[in-house]
This record gives C-alpha cells, sequence and structure tokens, in this order.
C-alpha cells in the first residue's frame, strides 16, 4: 500500500480520543492530525460519531451532562480537554456553524456584532469595520449592506446560512467547524458556501461534517471516513475518492454502504 | 476484486452493462482481426471485404460505449473501483478501435497483395506466427478485464516483448527478399505493412492489460517498467 499521510503542519492533534454518551462510547481510541489551513472532510453514515468528533473540538459537549471525553485534543499543542483549558477563549479560537441556519432573533448587524462584543471592546466604526469584513468574507455583504437593521430571520435559508458564518468568522477564530452546513440548502446557496470554503482555507483551519460525497470531495483537502464510532481511513481527497485503501471506505463512498 | 451490490441496483445494473458492452465489442473486434489475418494467409478476397465492410459497427461501439460512460459520469459520478472502471473502459474502447482499424487495414492491403504475383511463402509463415501471437494477447486482455485479473493482464504485457521481437525478425527476412528479387519490394512492403498493423494490435492489447490493472489495483501503470508493473500487479 502507498500514498503514506503525512501532515506536516497539524492545527489540531487527536491523541486516543473516546467519547462517551452516558455509558455509550460514541468515539472509539481516534487519533488523527488536522492540517491547518486546509479543509478537512469526516464523511461516514448516520450514527457514526463524524458530528459527535466535530463537537469535542470546542467541547461543546459541555453543554449537556453525562457526556465526556478522553484522551486528548491539543490545539497548537495545549491540550483543550484539559480542565483548566478556558472553554470561553476556546469557543473564540474555535468556531462552529450548525446543520441549520441558527440566526439570533435580532438584527443582521447584530447576530455578527453578538460574538465580537463577548470578547472584544471595540469602537463603534471598529466594530463596523468587522462586520463588513465577517459579511463580505461570508460572501453576503453586497446582498444586506443596505438592510442590516433587518432581524437575521427576514433572509432566505442560504442567506441565514450565511450570516451564521458571518458571525462565526467575526471573532477571528482559528478554526471553523461545519457541522452538515448545506444540508438544508438549495443547490445555488450550496454552491455559495463551497465556494466560501475554498476562501476561508486561506486564513483559517476548517473542518467540515458533511453527508454529501460529493461535496466532500469538491471542497476538502482530506477525508476521514468514519464508521461506528472508528476513524476507518484518513488520507488526502483525491487518494479516499479515486483509490481507497479500505474496503469499508470504497464500500462507503461508492455507493454499496447498507 | 471483490465487490458487493451498490445500494441502488440500477447503478450496479448500468455498470454491468457497460463491462459487458466492452466485452462484447471486444468479441467483434477478435474476429474481425481473425478473419483479417486468415482471409490474407488464404487469399480469400470475399472474407477480406467482408472485414472492412464491418468496421463500421466498431466504430460504432466505441461512440456507444464512450455515451454510456460520460451519461454514468454525469448521473452517478462514480468514485474509487467505479470510477477507475469508467475511466479504464473510456480508454479501452480507444484501444479498440484501433485494434478494428489495424484489422480492416490488413484487410485492404491483403486484397492489393492478393490482385497482384503470387507470394514466395517464406515471410507467411512468420505472420501466422506473430498474429496468432497478437490475437491471443487480444483474447487474454478482454479475459483479463472480464475477471478483473492483474496478474493475468502483467503476463500479457511480456507478451508484448515477444510481439515486437517477432516483428523485427520478419522485418529482416523481408529486407533478405527484397535484396535477393527486387520485383518482391511492392509485395514485401505490404506484408511490412501488415505485420506492422499486427505489431501494433500487440501493443493496443498491452495497453488494454494496463487499464485492467489500473481498474484493480488503482495504479497507473504506463511507462513503467515490466518488473515495476508486475510487482504491483502481483502485489
Amino acid at each position: 500500500m502507498s500514498e503514506e499521510l503525512q501532515i506536516t503542519n497539524p492545527k489540531l492533534k487527536v491523541n486516543g480520543l473516546s467519547f462517551y454518551y452516558g455509558k455509550y462510547q460514541a468515539i472509539k481510541n481516534v487519533s488523527m492530525d488536522i492540517p491547518a489551513n486546509k479543509v478537512t472532510a469526516f464523511i461516514g453514515p448516520s450514527g457514526c460519531g463524524k458530528s459527535t468528533l466535530l463537537r469535542t473540538f470546542n467541547r461543546l459537549y459541555e453543554l449537556y451532562p453525562d457526556q465526556r471525553a478522553e484522551g486528548e485534543i491539543r490545539l497548537d499543542g495545549d491540550n483543550i480537554l484539559d480542565k483548566k483549558q478556558d472553554i470561553t477563549l476556546l469557543r473564540a479560537k474555535v468556531g462552529m456553524v450548525f446543520q441549520k441556519p441558527t440566526p439570533f432573533p435580532m438584527s443582521i448587524y447584530d447576530n455578527v456584532a453578538f460574538g465580537v462584543r463577548l470578547y472584544e471592546d471595540l469602537s463603534r466604526s471598529e466594530m463596523d469595520d468587522r462586520i463588513e469584513w465577517a459579511l463580505t468574507k461570508a460572501a453576503l455583504w453586497k446582498e444586506v449592506k443596505d438592510k442590516l437593521n433587518q432581524s437575521g430571520n427576514s433572509l432566505s435559508g442560504g442567506q441565514q446560512q450565511r450570516l451564521c458564518i458571518a458571525r462565526g468568522i467575526a471573532i477571528k477564530p482559528e478554526v471553523l467547524l461545519l457541522d452538515e452546513p448545506c444540508s438544508a440548502l438549495d443547490p445555488i446557496s450550496t454552491a455559495h458556501i463551497e465556494e466560501l470554503v475554498a476562501e476561508l482555507k486561506l486564513d483559517y483551519t476548517v473542518v467540515i461534517v458533511t453527508h454529501n460525497m460529493q461535496q466532500a470531495a469538491r471542497v476538502s483537502d482530506y477525508t476521514a471516513y468514519m464508521y461506528l464510532g472508528e476513524m476507518m481511513e484518513f488520507g488526502a481527497t483525491d487518494n479516499i475518492f479515486v483509490k481507497p485503501q479500505r474496503k469499508e471506505t470504497e464500500d462507503y463512498i461508492t455507493g454499496r454502504f447498507g | 476484486m471483490t465487490q458487493s451490490e451498490h445500494s441502488s441496483k440500477q447503478y450496479d445494473i448500468d455498470l454491468e452493462t457497460l463491462r459487458s458492452r466492452v466485452l462484447e465489442m471486444g468479441g467483434l473486434v477478435e474476429s474481425q482481426i481473425l478473419a483479417a489475418i486468415d482471409g490474407f494467409i488464404d487469399g480469400d478476397l470475399g472474407a477480406l471485404d467482408a472485414v472492412v465492410a464491418e468496421d463500421h459497427r466498431v466504430n460504432a461501439f466505441e461512440v456507444n460505449i464512450d455515451t454510456d460512460c460520460s451519461h454514468l459520469i454525469a448521473r452517478r459520478q462514480p468514485a474509487a473501483g467505479d470510477l477507475r472502471l469508467v475511466l479504464a473502459v473510456i480508454k479501452i474502447v480507444t484501444d479498440l478501435e484501433r485494434v478494428g482499424d489495424e484489422a480492416a487495414k490488413i484487410a485492404r492491403i491483403g486484397k492489393q497483395t492478393h490482385s497482384r504475383a503470387p507470394m514466395s511463402s517464406a515471410p507467411i509463415a512468420a505472420i501466422r506466427h506473430v498474429g496468432d501471437i497478437a490475437i491471443g494477447m487480444l483474447r487474454k486482455a478482454l479475459d483479463a478485464l472480464a475477471r478483473l485479473d492483474p496478474a493475468a493482464a502483467a503476463a500479457i504485457v511480456r507478451e508484448d516483448v515477444e510481439i515486437d521481437e517477432e516483428f523485427r525478425s520478419i522485418v529482416r527476412q523481408l529486407i533478405t527478399f527484397m535484396m535477393e528479387d527486387p520485383r518482391t519490394i511492392s509485395t514485401a512492403i505490404e506484408i511490412l505493412w501488415i505485420a506492422k498493423a499486427i505489431e501494433r494490435i500487440g501493443d493496443h492489447s498491452k495497453n488494454m492489460a494496463e487499464q485492467v490493472i489500473y481498474i484493480v489495483k488503482g495504479t497507473d501503470v504506463r511507462h513503467t517498467s515490466v518488473e515495476a508493473l508486475e510487482r504491483e500487479a502481483l502485489s
């Protein structure tokens, strides 16, 4: 077998990670390096643990009782699972966008400013600049610049999702987690978001969970296939989609699964 | 390559249909080349005419299979082994169509040769021999494709070396003929062209064999040494 994966500059180093929902083990001893300034996609059937894995990267699971992680996840060398890790600071570094757009019931402007106000004390003009920057990055500025005071809920689904991405990047995180960001969107909005992902990786490390295999193939540099909580195969996307090493991966990506 | 079934039965049917049409085309091409060489050696002008007349069927296969491949890519976005199969089929039908062209070429030249003086029998035996090797290679390449057998495909590549040597030996024989009796030059040149056409069939069969290795192993073994290719095929 050839093409051993070499990650030279990992942003996140996952080491022997296991995750439990109560007694149920959803992630089984996963180790992987997630490269900086690249898009890494997690694929796998429902319930394989890919979203769970994503949620460990900003410790979102802490919101719920009975959920715990074991092992290590190092962000630039620091173990983020450490008790001493400041969670608010972690989430400023590791932003997240969810499957369904989750605009807050407030103006477009305030939606984007919301996170920034938690972490930074900006002047009005600095904030204006930041909002424009984030909305431009999220490819939404042109569509909303004349209606920043309207409610975020007044936007279309695709626009709402880009608003959430703008909110995510406004705090200038280092890692952006996308949990099926396009599953509720039409093809054109999906294309906008995918275009955006390609732009975002210049500044951020992007990790995307997707059910849509073609989307993983289109947007990612690296692809990880998960099944039943295990990391079955992790490799360069070009290799995974042309020449996967494991039959399980091949069966899944060619639609021979289940 | 052991393949389980797709969740989509229709996808399985599409891929299976694609493969069987390539094999059907291969069967037609094989019979064309056989008829062309036999017709040339036996001087059967009717058989040679039939080969020329049938060539359009080979061409139609190429166009139709390529169309099927483009439809399959557009509709299914094949990945991994499925993708490699479709890519390889597109290349294989090009080689098969060229083999068909070589058969038609042999038939046309053969007709010319027979319309002239009778030939000396010496290089004919050699043509028969090299033709048998080429047809054998083509048949084995199609078998390797049918059974997705990389080891069988690798063996074909070895045979191509043999065919190249036989071709050079025919050239030497023909040169001797031409030097001994310049009146044989026209005929000798035509036989040379036929030998060259047969030698090309060996090359096309080798190309198809390399595609079989690509389908099964995922490695592009074109333009590598025979040893490297065998290592990959048997790994």
